[in-house]
């Protein structure tokens, strides 16, 4: 077989070098389009909503189908729902990521069927979570439109992402401090609360943002859970207006809403911003404080 | 005298009760599944008996308070949507994966991931809410728009999950590949990106089953007539967002016949990730 000459040699060469320039190129193209998209939506979203935000915005009641005034009904009515569905959610994912992490090993079957469940749950659609709410808590329980009811389908909906962030927290949990805890003769029951509730605390809390997020963004679960009421809620079996539900309305109902729902969009998008960031605070504080205790 | 004796050799009462009580929410937080399941069977029951399967197919239209119940126009407005997105999804998000991992320097890598992060994280409302404000004008409502929005919606996902997956090829690969002298492009297309297969497709998967299954940004953008559509410019009306807008007035069969079509999508979306954890679960790198 005759070595190929020289020439042809640098000509694939340059072939290949060519479709590697063509490559590179695509790739940094596409990381730029992306960013550009959504730089211009941010910035969007700020120089709309930042015009009319203020500390009355805040503070006031909506007037004239929301087109006018503020939202604190409706930010009262959102802190109410995620209250709810955070105290219903905290009990039963800790209970349950515990068990999975400490008692149910990868060989047991009611653990596995408990962990494939929970893989269907975190997968079902929020709409479909706004027809069990609507067809369980609304009708079959009674509790109506009712931030009780939005609640209580928020936290069957945030519960799978609790939970899976909370069991690799105890997954964690350095074996030793059992071990040290059960030749000590602490009670297993102790030991949950004193030693592997605390160790996991990151992950807890890690779980309980990344679920607050997750419940202040839903909308379609809530039209028809917690419903459009945009007075101040005077009990949880009121009706509630939360803030994405409340932009919705403004988007689509109301002619002349789009100042006031630019305002709410960029409440809402600072609020998660803020959980985020304190919580990032929070858990490297502690990661850091526990590395120089150890 | 002290006793050497222990007091017990069965664990103390609490602990016996400790571990019942875990396993009992555990089985509250796996049941609530079961109950939805429960609750959307017997709600679509009136419809499934009254009404039938055939007609959800072979009606004339969708005129619900007429008793014509033909859900394809929304089913296909459904599919059609999901698979645009995920389309224009597949290339930007890989590309960002591939951006991130192999040709941005480190400190643009992890802020583009977090950028990435970040916007999986605006709520779906949000984004719609954008849309309607400076798509429609242009694309107006259509299924285009409806396209355009989701795909940006699901690509930090297919993106965030592209990447970790890529993560996880081990470095002999990489390695082994510069060792032969093969350039960057060479082998991201002949080594890292086989070798991630698995991990991609999971990524995509995820991604449509996201998509399938969202509601507000395509009901504020797809100008929701139920219709099948002609091209990308008509307007269509997706299941979810049909659920969305009758549910406050529906009654009777309609309002069972929208829990047949919430019925459908959870199985859609339950089907797509059951095959991606399949998948994943499997041995991901050969």
């Amino acid at each position: 077989m005759p070595e190929p000459s020289s020439i042809q040699k640098s000509a694939i060469r340059k072939r290949g070098q060519v479709g590697e320039r063509l490559a590179t190129l695509c790739v940094w193209a596409v990381a730029l389009l992306v960013s550009l998209v959504f730089f211009w939506i941010l910035i969007d979203l700020f120089l709309g909503g930042v015009r009319h935000l203020s500390l009355s915005f805040l503070f006031e009641a909506p007037r004239d189908a929301g087109r006018a005034g503020g939202i604190a009904p409706i930010l009262v009515a959102s802190l109410e729902i995620v209250a709810v569905c955070m105290l219903v959610a905290l009990p039963i994912g800790i209970g349950t990521a515990v068990w999975l992490a400490e008692y149910a090993g990868d060989r047991n079957r009611l653990g596995r069927l408990v962990r494939r469940s929970l893989d269907v749950l975190a997968s079902v659609p929020s709409i479909v979570f706004g027809l069990f709410g609507s067809a369980f808590f609304c009708l079959q329980l009674g509790l109506g439109f009712s931030i009780l009811a939005g609640g209580l389908t928020l936290a069957c909906m945030v519960l799978p992402i609790f939970i899976r962030t909370a069991e690799e927290g105890f997954r964690a949990v350095p074996q030793a401090y059992r071990l040290g805890a059960a030749s000590l003769g602490i009670s297993r029951t102790s030991t949950l609360f004193r030693i592997l509730i605390p160790s996991a605390l990151p992950a807890l809390s890690a779980g309980f943002v990344l679920g607050v997020g997750r419940a202040l963004a839903e909308t379609a679960a809530l039209i028809f859970t917690s419903g459009y009421v945009s007075r101040m809620p005077e009990s949880l079996l009121d009706s509630g207006r939360a803030m994405s539900v409340h932009i919705y309305d403004l988007a689509m109902n109301v002619p002349g809403g789009n100042d006031n729902a630019f305002a709410t969009a960029l409440v809402l998008l600072l609020l998660l911003l803020l959980i985020n960031a304190s919580f990032a605070w929070i858990s490297q504080h502690h990661l850091s404080h526990g590395a120089s205790q150890s | 005298m002290t006793s050497l004796r222990p007091t017990t050799s069965s664990p103390p009462r609490a602990d016996v009760f400790l571990v019942f009580a875990l396993r009992a929410l555990a089985v509250v937080a796996s049941g609530i599944v079961l109950l939805i399941l429960v609750f959307l069977l017997l709600e679509s029951a009136p419809a499934l008996e009254g009404i039938g399967l055939t007609r959800f197919f072979s009606d004339a239209s969708w005129h619900p308070l007429s008793d014509r119940f033909n859900m394809m126009p929304m089913v296909f407005a459904s599919l059609a949507i999901t698979f645009g997105a995920i389309l224009a999804a597949i290339p930007l998000g890989i590309g960002s994966a591939l951006f991130c991992r192999y040709y941005a320097p480190p400190k643009l890598a992890s802020l583009y991931r977090a950028l990435l992060q970040l916007l999986a994280g605006i709520p779906s409302v949000v984004y719609g809410f954008w849309a309607l404000v400076v798509l429609v004008p242009v694309l107006f409502p259509s299924l285009l728009a409806g396209i355009v929005i989701l795909s940006l919606m699901i690509l930090p996902t297919v993106a965030l999950i592209a990447d970790a997956s890529l993560a996880q090829i081990p470095l002999e690969y990489s390695h082994g590949s510069a060792a032969l002298g093969l350039g960057r492009w060479s082998m991201i297309r002949g080594v890292l990106l086989p070798s991630a297969r698995r991990g991609l497709v999971t990524a995509i998967l995820l991604g449509l089953a996201r998509a399938i299954g969202e509601t507000m940004a395509v009901l504020m953008v797809c100008g929701n007539v139920v219709q099948f559509p002609k091209s990308l410019t008509d307007p269509v009306r997706t299941l979810t967002a049909n659920i969305a807008l009758e549910m406050s007035y529906a009654g009777d069969l309609h309002r069972s016949a929208l829990f047949v079509s919430g019925l459908l999508l959870m199985g859609l979306v339950v089907l797509l990730v059951a095959i991606a954890e399949g998948l994943s679960r499997g041995k991901i790198y050969a």
